[in-house]
């Protein structure tokens, strides 16, 4: 019966329930493009270090988790790399370069970072082979830049780096391609750490025996399960480090917490204009029927099939509208350019879908206890 | 003839605060299967509350109200509802048809409320509208039909479900004399013909050719019960007035009939 009821309504009254639903399917256009957003963005900022084969990560001690700040020497690096529970070590060096492209393609700004080869925090190669020599100039590039420049295995870069005063360019030949590495906003180019000493920015370029200082180490446990343990063992007994998990290395970034915190007090909003606008509408559609739910219920409709009638209504409504703005959304995505920093998870878009969903009869609670609370006599005016 | 309805010293009094007030005194009243019935009488004289009490939408304060064996004093909020909707057959004064729902299936409406809509509801619906003169006007929404053709959508509406009971409210205050005629007309022959027990409130005196018995009511009491045909048609044909008169004892308003008009509005229930 209710089900009868709810949908012949929306049935006779197609036009506006059609342009209700594209209220809904706006705000979930804008609630997915906001989740989007935020996954794009933390994901520029983090997604090399999410995809980093390592558990922990050492850190100079005092430099907050900050992979630019902090210093390591390879004293330090020997000290971690004999602990028991430790498999592997690998130091990781980042600074920013740009890379040119002899095919003429635009250059483009990346993220240098020097590892180890085949040490925690070398990347895997999906297409040709993975950093092997410490000494040769060959890199892995992020496979965004490849498909930006279709670049190929075997291609030769060019990195512009300034040292001292002066502009000066390495060669590079890209020995495989890696898939999306971003960090700091910018695709990756992985090199050998030697060479990453040898080309990264630098003001002092006098002193050609100043030791290689990498950034960090990244380790990798025998018992991933027990990094916290290890991490408070190494903390203690290594001097001068810090250590944090992949985690609480992100979130320590520079205004990550702040970009998050922002996008999520945007969708918060959006929910909260969700709810209101659907609440209103449901409501002003109750106090325009208040005669005909009197009527209903004066002919002998139970409470229960009104209150049904109205929640199938809104879940219908809903469903439709957060289809429609997914289905928009999706369209709109496959037009957006590269550059546009949003990712659309499954988990970040299941969960929006799913609080879209809900925030339907929510926002319709106070329709419902308004239908329910019409009394026939006075609806009818008997 | 089986006795249908019956009421024993049915009393509703509304309170607040310290105001005390008998919308419906003691009325004691029986309609029979197949008797149509005219309850009449000035604004406030608690007609349209005895309808409500007999509808099952209003508790009595006092006495039994027992219909098709059912004592509706002893029913419950969620039976009351079960009872409207088996057993009772509504008409109202307006807003009577569901807005979204054509002619046809406004009809079947109570017969998917109770659950009995089946292969054979259409046709039984069709037949009963075909009945009423709106076989053009099956498939047309309320807003594409006059008042008086929702008038007759509402009365085959309240009959299809084989209700014991009928009840109308004031079912031509919207309509011209010629509709309310028709529409009146149609009803008292579907009630004689379905043998029903129906009880039409109405202020239009002319409407009483209709029906078998008037019942007065003034200030909560019932002043006169006329059964005689000749009677009935001479009150019919003799006022053109909307309501019938006050009995010579007491030619003024009383301060309690004017409170009793008052008091739906105060505590928000019927008068």
């Amino acid at each position: 019966m209710a089900a009868y009821l709810s949908f012949k309504e929306i049935w006779r009254n197609k036009g506006r329930y059609l342009l209700f639903s594209m209220v809904i399917a706006l705000i979930t256009v804008l609630v997915l493009f906001t989740a989007g957003l935020g996954e794009g963005l933390a994901s520029a900022n983090k997604e090399y270090l999410e995809k980093i084969n390592a558990d922990l990560l050492v850190f100079q001690e005092d430099t907050g988790f900050s992979t630019l700040e902090s210093r390591l020497d390879y004293n330090t690096l020997k000290q971690v790399r004999r602990w028991e529970g430790v498999a592997d070590v690998g130091a990781i060096g980042f600074s920013n370069v740009t890379i040119l492209f002899t095919n003429g393609a635009e250059p483009i700004d990346v993220s240098l970072i020097g590892v180890e080869p085949g040490k925690p925090g070398a990347p895997p190669a999906f297409e040709g082979e993975a950093l092997r020599s410490k000494q040769s100039k060959t890199t892995i590039v992020d496979g965004r830049i490849a498909g930006q420049a279709n670049l190929q295995v075997g291609d030769t870069v060019v990195v512009k780096t300034t040292q001292g005063a002066e502009d000066e360019f390495y060669e590079l030949k890209v020995s495989g391609i890696t898939d999306g590495r971003q960090y700091f906003f910018q695709p990756s180019v992985f090199v050998p750490l030697e060479i990453w000493d040898e080309i990264r920015p630098k003001a002092d370029i006098t002193n050609n025996n100043a030791p290689l200082l990498p950034n960090i180490l990244a380790i990798q446990l025998q018992n991933p399960a027990a990094k916290i343990e290890i991490g408070q063992y190494l903390e203690s007994r290594v001097d001068n480090i810090e250590i944090a998990d992949i985690k609480t290395t992100y979130e320590a970034a520079p205004g990550y917490a702040e970009q998050q915190s922002t996008l999520n007090t945007m969708k918060g909003f959006t929910f909260l204009i969700g709810v209101l606008v659907i609440g209103g509408f449901f409501q002003i559609q109750t106090l325009q029927k208040v005669a005909q739910i009197g009527m209903l219920k004066a002919i002998g409709t139970s409470n229960h099939a009104v209150a049904n009638a109205a929640i199938l209504q809104i879940i219908f409504v809903t469903i439709f509208g957060v289809a429609i703005g997914g289905l928009a959304t999706l369209g709109m995505a496959f037009g957006l350019p590269s550059s546009v920093p949003i990712v659309f998870t499954g988990t970040a878009v299941l969960i929006a879908v799913v609080a879209l969903l809900l925030i339907g009869p929510i926002g319709g609670l106070v329709s419902i206890r308004l239908a329910l609370k019409v009394e026939p006599l006075r609806a009818l005016g008997m | 003839m089986k006795t249908i309805l019956e009421t024993n010293n049915v009393t509703k009094i509304y309170e607040s605060g310290n105001l005390v007030v008998k919308a419906v005194d003691a009325v004691s009243i029986s309609v029979q299967a197949g008797e149509f019935v005219g309850l009449v009488g000035p604004s406030g004289s608690g007609k349209t509350t005895m309808l409500a009490m007999l509808a099952a939408l209003l508790q009595a304060s006092d006495g039994s109200l027992k219909i098709d064996g059912y004592n509706l004093s002893e029913m419950n909020d969620i039976e009351r509802t079960r009872f409207r909707r088996e057993k009772i057959g509504f008409t109202f004064q307006s807003n009577n048809l569901v807005p979204y729902l054509t002619a046809l299936e406004n009809v079947e409406l109570m017969l998917r409320l109770n659950k009995k809509y089946n292969r054979k509801s259409r046709q039984h619906a069709r037949d009963l509208l075909l009945r009423l003169g709106l076989e053009d006007r099956l498939d047309s929404l309320p807003s594409q039909l006059s008042g008086g053709q929702q008038q007759r959508v509402a009365i085959a509406r309240s009959l299809i479900h084989d209700p014991s009971v009928v009840l109308a409210d004031e079912p031509t205050a919207s309509l011209d004399t010629e509709r309310a005629n028709q529409v009146v007309g149609i009803f008292a022959d579907l009630i004689h013909e379905q043998n029903r027990a129906g009880i039409m409130v109405t202020h239009d005196l002319r409407m009483c050719k209709y029906v078998d018995k008037v019942i007065q009511m003034v200030d909560g009491r019932v002043t006169n019960i006329i059964t005689e045909r000749a009677a009935i048609d001479q009150l019919a044909s003799s006022s053109k007035l909307a309501e019938a008169p006050a009995p010579k004892a007491k030619p003024v308003q009383q301060p309690q009939s004017l409170l009793a008009h008052a008091m739906p509005n105060l505590v928000g229930a019927a008068g």
